[in-house]
């Protein structure tokens, strides 16, 4: 490196004309050691992204086996007048608890009765939910309650989103003229701005009244004004992906299709949708995982009351409604309802990363396709 | 069978009527679900606007969320969601690009780098499908309260910037502080000749009493007299630098993970707004010596700088309407003040909507909706400077 | 092949052209009067006179960007689907006005099959490539009829030896060549009255060409066939009528053997004898 440094001498001894300027050039290794600097500043930035994911997984995980474990919670142990913590089971009643074994209790060191502790199998089997009512031994941690009205919440929104989005990205990509594009892109790329509190709002506000107008069995909270709006939300994510799917689909294949004679719909529903398929089928699995972990909607418009239930003019409670519920009660940070909050962020997240990692794995599969 | 004219003579053809009608039927159709989102949009717009636009006004926009709804006001949100916005853009934006121009512009032959390069990017487009909710527990437990390794945010390990002061009241209705070590000191006990400050700085000696009816008559004598064994209350008083551990929640905490959020998105704009960049320009660069940043720097980058800005405007969007986060690691907070610092408690706009919403009497829900109008109107200022980023560089390219 | 014949020109390349079919039964197919062709405001098409004959291969040459697949494009009207692509004057099908609003594209299309310049099966099997074109037009299929119109389409394109066990299988699974004769039996799968070909062998190797080019021959007993090429042996192999374009006008229009023998015009000389283009 030091030779490629001119030195004076140099120029002198083959006899050229001396300079005006005389210049030299740059060190070559001051460049790379800032080169080097600069590359070692970009990939720790980039090592951020790999940072997060593994915080994500160690919080999730750590605090979620914290709720298993439960280890803060070891029986109803109240203040009692004087100061100390007095076991429930020895105030008053203690004829109330039934299920769990009889232990020595960690808070007041006397045998009873003391709450069955909360399995990952009951955890992930259960169908009630029910943490906040009655003594720690009549808690139930069954996530299925939540897991239904998020299924129930996310599977109105698809009912909407995906036939709507669909055609609407056949309209843009096969249909319309660039004056129409103009109008409905940006419509769409408005409503994919508007933050999911507003649609929240809106559903609570407009959408359950207007179905209560049809049908007086919807409660103020209800699953279904929930759903629609989430697919509101939806429709533009399923129809821009999809646009792009179908607009990866060459040229040449929608000739061939005019070239047989074949009508516009023709054209659209037998060849051009059929070859994007795998890129529909990834948008769909990515609006799913959106409306799953959708929020503040289901939070305003779904209701607090976690059940089992198929009849979408109900309130219910979402996984991510109980979570919402969790942040904004005043439940202290080691109680056993706060920790199920981590628990079912947990499923929640590996229900999501399931949906976009297969998504973005048909999508790449797809992009290869045809390139 | 070679000499067949073709095999299909006998048969009748079908009617192209028929296939035209179901051409056209599905042309209508789709202009009729295209126009759907329109009418989305409008009906949402114009129900917002009908029920906020009457309480939208200078009272609302200044005054803080009084517990009346013909005072409240989103003035604190309205701070808080500056400060937690600019901050999470001067910590979100040079990070992602940073990670965008490395993705794309440092690309390793070697083969384990090769792998770390793929593991990142998948990363990142995974990241960009975790709900935001989740974002908020993990700001819960790494910021808020950084897993408790720190202490408590009400007994923080490190703090800088910020005075302790337990503060009593006088007979007089005075306000007399004594500075504090840090936060964990166990209360002051009034006692015999202490001094104390009052509440423009000054050292003051206290006339401690033994009891009420001990106390002086006198006005002047009254402002700092104290019976001994009154109760304190331990106040802080915060410089615009005050810094803790862990943050809390404040605007830092909120800042960090919202940027957690729009992170991905601004990595993946900004990675195609390089990948847009022609090739022929980079070797040109590379062909005149330079080195793969000096390229970066002088000839990729200024030419990315216009989708780069886009997807940052984009992001940032996104970043203010963000409220599930939010929610999440600072609760509904009721807040007087707007934050004076970065470890101040906040609210932001969105959450202050939702806390609107959620209230069963209808004047909330106008609230709600003057807050909407006003939220969707910054988002809209927002939105248009990307659009005209976009077409103004459109216009430069052709 | 057999019917061809090796002619030595006395210009420095040598063409092998296909003998001189029987003149006197030649009816016209397409027929086009001062016709015209603008994108937007660009004139591509100037004032064309031709008429192509049935039953025949026409082979359309001349240099890029000259309007020869412009013209293709008009007949059977893809250019619909370019939105500032418009054309004047007269172009008729046998008694059909192509250019008309009134005339059904669809129908018009069943009529005039097209092949492309790259090969575009669709992305489903070689059966169902063929059987798309049939399910669309013809009512009360049997699988007996389509089974019968598969095989018989890939006989005529010269490609059923080679797929007969594979039907089921993807038909990008083909190679180039043999995709672009699926796309052939694609086309005639529908039973068209003439064979558009937009330079049909430009994406393929020589082996695959010479195939293609041997399926012409054989395909022209039974259809009209319009062909766009850029390759001067192959217009003087196959095609009986040669038109040649320059700059979007027709500067000459003859029998092959006329126009590569003995040019009318010097830029169609100076373009036969490889001096531009």
């Amino acid at each position: 490196m030091a030779t490629l440094t001119k030195p004076e001498s140099d120029t002198e001894s083959e006899g050229t004309p001396k300079r005006k300027t005389d210049f030299r050039f740059r060190s070559l290794r001051s460049t790379y050691i800032k080169e080097w600097g600069v590359k070692s500043l970009l990939l720790v930035c980039a090592t951020l992204s790999i940072f997060t994911t593994f915080a994500i997984v160690a919080v999730l995980f750590t605090e979620a086996t914290r709720f298993f474990q439960h280890d803060n919670v070891y029986c109803d142990a109240v203040i009692a007048e004087d100061g100390d913590r007095v076991c429930k089971a020895f105030v008053g009643t203690s004829t109330k608890i039934t299920a769990g074994t009889e232990q020595a209790c960690p808070e007041c060191g006397h045998m009873h009765m003391m709450p069955a502790e909360i399995t990952v199998v009951d955890f992930i089997s259960g169908t009630k939910w029910n943490p906040l009512l009655g003594r720690e031994s009549e808690k139930e941690f069954g996530v299925w309650a939540l897991i239904s009205a998020t299924l129930m919440v996310s599977g109105i929104a698809m009912c909407l989103a995906l036939p709507l989005g669909l055609i609407t990205a056949i309209y843009l990509s096969e249909y319309a003229s660039p004056r129409v594009r103009a109008t409905i892109k940006p419509t769409l790329e408005v409503l994919a701005g508007i933050p999911t509190v507003v649609y929240g709002f809106f559903a609570l506000t407009v959408i359950t009244p207007t179905l209560q107008i049809f049908h007086g069995g919807f409660g103020t909270f209800n699953a279904m004004a929930g759903g629609i709006a989430v697919g509101i939300l939806c429709l533009p994510i399923v129809s821009s992906l999809v646009e792009d799917a179908l607009q990866a689909v060459p040229r040449a294949l929608r000739e061939g299709a005019y070239g047989l004679g074949a009508t516009k719909f023709e054209v659209s529903t037998k060849v051009v949708v059929p070859a994007a398929l795998s890129g529909i089928i990834s948008a769909f699995l990515l609006a799913v995982s959106r409306a799953v972990g959708e929020t503040m909607i289901v939070a305003l418009a779904v209701g607090s009351r976690p059940q089992l239930s198929l009849d979408p003019r109900n309130d219910m409670q979402t996984m991510t409604g109980w979570m919402v519920q969790m942040a904004l009660g005043d439940v202290s940070n080691y109680d056993v309802e706060y920790l199920s909050m981590y628990a079912v962020a947990a499923v929640l997240f590996l229900i999501t990363l399931a949906l976009t990692f297969t998504g973005n794995i048909v999508r790449s599969r797809f992009r290869e396709e045809y390139q | 069978m070679n000499d067949k004219v073709h095999p299909l003579e006998r048969l009748e053809g079908l009617e192209p009527r028929n296939r035209k009608f179901w051409d056209s039927a599905f042309r209508w159709l789709c202009i009729f679900v295209a126009s759907t989102s329109i009418f989305f949009l409008l009906v949402l717009l114009g129900s917002v606007l009908l029920i906020g636009v009457k309480t939208l006004n200078w009272n609302f926009l200044t005054h803080y969320p009084e517990p009346l709804p013909e005072n409240a006001g989103i003035g604190p949100a309205i701070w808080g969601t500056i400060w937690v916005c600019i901050v999470c853009g001067c910590l979100a934006l040079p990070t992602g690009v940073a990670t965008a121009i490395f993705l794309e512009e440092f690309k390793p032959r070697n083969r384990w780098l090769r792998k770390f390069h793929s593991f990142v990017q998948l990363n990142i487009t995974n990241l960009a499908g975790v709900p935001s909710v989740v974002y908020g527990i993990l700001g819960l437990t790494l910021f808020v309260s950084m897993a408790g390794v720190f202490g408590t945010p009400k007994e923080p390990a490190v703090s800088v910037g910020v005075d302790y002061f337990d503060q009593f009241f006088s007979a007089g209705e005075k306000a007399l502080l004594i500075p504090i070590e840090d936060a964990s000191a166990p209360a002051t006990v009034v006692t015999e000749g202490m001094k104390a400050m009052n509440t423009d700085g000054e050292w003051v000696d206290v006339n401690v009493v033994k009891s009420r009816r001990r106390l002086p008559k006198d006005a002047e004598a009254r402002k700092y007299a104290l019976i001994s064994g009154r109760e304190s209350g331990r106040i802080e008083k915060a410089s615009w630098y005050y810094f803790r551990l862990p943050f809390g929640r404040s605007v830092l905490a909120g800042a960090f993970t919202l940027m957690l959020v729009i992170l991905p998105v601004v990595i993946i704009s900004s990675q195609e707004a390089i990948r847009a960049v022609p090739r022929s320009l980079r070797e040109a660069g590379l062909g005149l010596g330079a080195t793969p940043w000096q390229v970066v720097r002088n000839v990729t980058l200024p030419a990315a700088i216009p989708g780069i800005m886009t997807g940052a405007i984009l992001s940032m969007s996104r970043a203010i309407g963000e409220a599930a986060p939010i929610l999440i690691l600072a609760g509904a907070v009721f807040l007087t003040a707007s934050p004076g610092n970065l470890m101040d408690n906040f609210t932001v706009m969105p959450l202050q909507i939702f806390d609107w919403a959620g209230r069963p009497i209808k004047e909330f829900h106008s609230l709600a909706a003057s807050g909407i109008i006003l939220l969707l109107g910054i988002l809209f200022l927002f939105n248009s400077v990307a659009v005209i980023i976009r077409q103004f560089t459109q216009k430069q390219n052709s | 092949m057999n019917q061809t014949e090796t002619i030595a020109v006395a210009k420095p390349t040598t063409f092998m052209v296909s003998s001189e079919p029987d003149q006197t039964s030649e009816n016209i197919m397409v027929e086009m009067r001062n016709f015209n062709a603008w994108y937007a405001d660009f004139q591509a098409l100037h004032d064309l006179n031709l008429s192509i004959p049935e039953k025949r291969v026409t082979a359309f040459i001349g240099p890029s960007g000259c309007g020869k697949s412009t013209l293709l494009k008009w007949i059977n009207r893809m250019n619909d689907v370019v939105p500032i692509a418009r054309a004047a004057g007269t172009l008729q099908l046998g008694d059909t006005d192509i250019l008309a609003k009134s005339t059904d594209v669809v129908a018009l299309r069943r009529r005039i099959g097209m092949v492309f310049q790259k090969p575009n099966p669709f992305p489903k099997s070689i059966y169902e490539n063929i059987a798309f074109g049939p399910r669309l037009h013809y009512k009360g299929l049997s699988r007996a009829d389509l089974d019968d119109l598969v095989e018989w389409s890939l006989k005529k394109s010269a490609l059923w030896g080679e797929v007969k066990d594979r039907l089921n299988q993807s038909a990008l699974g083909l190679s180039g060549g043999q995709q672009q004769r699926l796309c052939i039996a694609r086309a005639i799968a529908i039973g068209p009255e003439i064979l558009l070909m937009d330079e049909p062998c430009s994406a393929l190797d020589p082996a695959s060409t010479s195939k293609i080019e041997d399926l012409i021959f054989e395909l022209r007993k039974q259809y009209t066939i319009v062909i766009v090429t850029h390759n001067m042996q192959q217009a003087a192999r196959c095609s009986d009528r040669t038109v040649f374009f320059f700059e979007g006008k027709i500067i000459e229009a003859g029998p092959t053997r006329d126009l590569f023998t003995n040019p009318q015009n010097k830029q169609t000389e100076d373009y036969v004898t490889g001096k531009f283009g």
